[in-house]
């Protein structure tokens, strides 16, 4: 059995190096819900459900990682096109019609609004790519910086559509039209229709499905002429077209898969949290997500997914916790002074609150210092670093010989 | 960078050729003209008085973005670097002179002679320098270790150190805005019915001395050749024996030292700072350094006077809601209809 599947590893061509990794990641996406629930000692609703908010993260870097680092196009606006997916499923997908001036109110069912929201916040990727894309180098980031910045403005201050900053909230409960009901929920076993996802384990386990289904269509298209097109214009644009390769036709669609990626990810994160406000789409989410793709490893899917749970842990867990932590030791060990707001000092626990942004933009520093190729870069890149194929070699050279 | 007879000359670049770039142009011409035609219909509802004020307004605005443009669009011009951090600076000279202030002896409401002016100076050239001091070392710390990193490494930690400076400053300050002392004289003139106060006068002579000064230093000093020859070609300049990690840091030097000059400005004028003040002052310098032509100091002190301008505009006759969006509509326009700026921008070669 071992011997055969030695033999299988070791031979088949379509060997992925990642391969372990995606079993691993596998393992524990299954295993996660019993784990969480033996933690908790039997409620893991918390634990699945800050799951299924970090899964809206991996999704949205996984987009980002064909634009970023399969294409090599930076994109810096990419919470745009998750704005427009959570919108598309807010608009047809809720009662919220009713009180915009169309009147009438539309509820498609998430499964389908997946597909729709997915075609929509693609099409603006190429409304937005086409005539930008046959521009250089950071052009495009700051184009779609632009984009970014307009999305949720345009959202927040079109309130007869959008009902502005408050949003729109009370969207509908993803539905299956049939499902069990059996001993492992409590009931007898029957047959049920129209049934609602209601519980974090249900939103966790489309999470997961929606995660496989995207995962295989990354790696599928990376291994692709496309994506092989789309590592030629990363390293050498001018080569790549001189090669034959349609650079901007394949720019078009990199651009335009990341956005559906982000959309899809948009309806999901809609579905889930029932609410959607333009204060959601900021900047910083943007930015949060390509953190995690740069820091994870670009262009390795792996990678850019341990980057992004690693992320996500840092800025929704551990930097929230901090001052309730930093207080319970000043406690512990007796300073309860600390605690105490005085003069100027605001308590050590408000003081952990003000230092969050300063610790994330340190670890943002430290950890590109320390590894500039990520945390989990792919084998290429990592050979093309150590290697040292930048452009200085020449006067390096002159350096080394005139001493 | 300075290199503006070369730049315009680029600027008819393969980017856009025959017909479809006069199709875009034409494109572009319409919407100004849709713009400029609402805007006069305004214009004319509110009349000429308020029109001038505005207008001096949009002056001192433009003064302050073109500063902060400026470190932005020499930062880009030398080493492609996105310096996120650069707003983040310009919010510490603000941050930084409000506590200098009253440690030089200045006051609100003082009676003012020489010697006070010889104290707002002061004040001046030591924020500058803290400003200064605080960009070249993130220069040293964050950008100069990953000079052969991939591209978007140095953009992580700029991005990082924006944050860090803002965490910083939230330390520092607290999340709410902080009262700014309004020491200059409350003077001002009328001019054609519209009020000129003593901040707009300071705001705009300050401005014209520090970009006469900042144009004359790139195109005459030894330092200022260097950082153009740098900016064209690194490694011919390294070649020629320029100091390359020098010359860096002394763009980011000066860079640095405008955007305090701004920060003291903009506290001046405003009487209020808050922690995060560099982020959203700061997307909109850039956006003035791109609309200029990015690394090009002209177009950046001229995009800035512009977006000020078309800021201060639509803020005064239009929903000022909307302003960001018109500037980063504006901003996107420009890439698409003229990638060059309207200068002309250095195309960054692959």
């Amino acid at each position: 059995m071992i011997g055969w599947f030695r033999r299988v590893w070791e031979n088949d061509p379509r060997k992925d190096p990642n391969a372990v990794v995606y079993f691993l990641l596998a393992i524990f996406a299954v295993l996660f819900p019993l784990f969480a629930s033996v933690v908790t000692g039997g409620s893991p609703n918390f634990l699945l459900s800050v799951a299924g908010d970090a899964g809206v993260y991996v999704l949205l870097t996984l987009g980002l990682n064909v634009v970023v680092g399969m294409a090599g196009l930076l994109d810096l606006g990419y919470a745009a096109f998750f704005a427009i997916g959570a919108y598309t499923y807010a608009f047809i997908a809720s009662d919220h019609l009713a009180v915009t001036p169309l009147q009438t109110t539309l509820h498609v069912p998430f499964w389908i609004v997946l597909l729709i929201a997915l075609f929509v916040a693609a099409s603006f990727g190429v409304i937005l790519g086409a005539p930008t894309l046959r521009l250089r180098g950071d052009y495009l980031a700051i184009v779609t910086l632009g984009f970014g910045e307009i999305v949720p403005r345009v959202f927040k201050n079109t309130s007869t559509w959008t009902s502005g900053v408050n949003g729109i909230s009370a969207l509908d409960t993803p539905e299956l039209p049939i499902w069990f009901k059996g001993p492992w929920s409590g009931d007898p076993l029957a047959v049920v229709q129209n049934f609602k996802i209601f519980d974090p384990l249900g939103y966790y386990v489309i999470m997961v499905v929606l995660l496989v289904i995207c995962v295989v269509l990354v790696r599928n298209l990376q291994n692709s002429r496309m994506g092989r097109a789309w590592a030629a214009i990363r390293e050498d644009e001018v080569a790549a077209a001189a090669m034959g390769v349609n650079t901007v036709q394949a720019k078009l669609l990199a651009f335009a898969i990341g956005a559906a990626f982000s959309g899809f990810a948009g309806t999901f994160y809609g579905a889930k949290l029932s609410l959607v406000s333009p204060e959601n789409f900021g900047f910083s989410v943007s930015i949060t997500v390509l953190v995690m793709v740069v820091l994870g490893g670009m262009g390795n899917i792996p990678g850019v997914m341990l980057g992004s749970l690693l992320i996500y842990l840092v800025i929704f867990m551990v930097l929230p916790s901090l001052p309730d932590t930093v207080t319970s030791i000043a406690n512990a060990i007796g300073l309860t002074g600390l605690t105490q707001a005085s003069g100027d000092f605001p308590g050590i626990g408000e003081f952990a609150a003000r230092l969050k942004f300063l610790i994330f933009g340190l670890i943002l520093v430290l950890v590109m210092l320390l590894r500039p190729q990520g945390l989990l870069p792919s084998r290429e890149r990592e050979q093309e670093l150590t290697k040292g194929t930048h452009d200085d070699t020449i006067i390096e050279d002159v350096q080394a010989e005139t001493g | 960078m300075g290199a503006v007879g070369e730049a315009i000359r680029r600027r008819r670049s393969d980017l856009r050729s025959g017909l479809t770039g006069r199709a875009l142009d034409v494109g572009l011409y319409v919407l100004i003209l849709a713009f400029l035609f609402l805007l006069g219909t305004r214009v004319i509802e509110h009349g000429p008085d308020y029109l001038l004020q505005i207008f001096f307004f949009a002056l001192a605005n433009g003064a302050i973005y073109a500063l902060i443009a400026l470190g932005y669009t020499m930062v880009y011009g030398i080493i492609e670097l996105i310096n996120f951090a650069h707003g983040d600076v310009f919010a510490f000279g603000a941050f930084a002179s409000a506590s200098l202030i009253p440690l030089f002896g200045l006051s609100e409401g003082q009676v003012w002679g020489p010697f006070t002016i010889l104290q707002l100076l002061a004040v001046f050239v030591v924020t500058m320098l803290l400003c200064a001091v605080l960009n070249v070392s993130i220069e040293r710390i964050a950008y100069r270790p990953l000079r052969h990193a991939p591209r978007l490494a140095p953009l992580i930690t700029a991005i990082g150190m924006s944050f860090f400076l803002e965490g910083a400053m939230f330390l520092w300050k607290g999340p709410s805005s902080v009262h700014y002392p309004d020491v200059l004289p409350d003077l001002s003139f009328t001019i054609l019915g519209a009020r000129v106060g003593v901040k707009e006068i300071t705001v705009w002579i300050t401005t014209i001395v520090l970009v006469v000064g900042l144009a004359l230093f790139i195109d005459r000093s030894r330092l200022g050749k260097a950082m153009r020859a740098t900016a064209q070609d690194r490694d011919a300049a390294q070649l020629m024996g320029i100091d390359i990690d020098r010359t860096i840091a002394a763009t980011f030097f000066i860079g640095a030292v405008l955007a305090g000059a701004g920060g003291i400005m903009y506290g001046l004028s405003y009487n209020t700072a808050v922690f995060d003040l560099g982020f959203s002052a700061g997307l909109v310098a850039f956006t003035a350094a791109v609309f200029g032509g990015i690394g090009n100091i002209y177009g950046a002190a001229i995009g800035g006077l512009v977006l000020g301008l078309i800021r201060t505009f639509w803020d005064g006759y239009f929903d000022s809601a909307w302003s960001d969006v018109v500037i980063f509509a504006i901003l996107i326009m420009v890439l698409v209809f003229r990638p060059t700026g309207i200068l002309g921008m250095r195309v960054p070669e692959k």
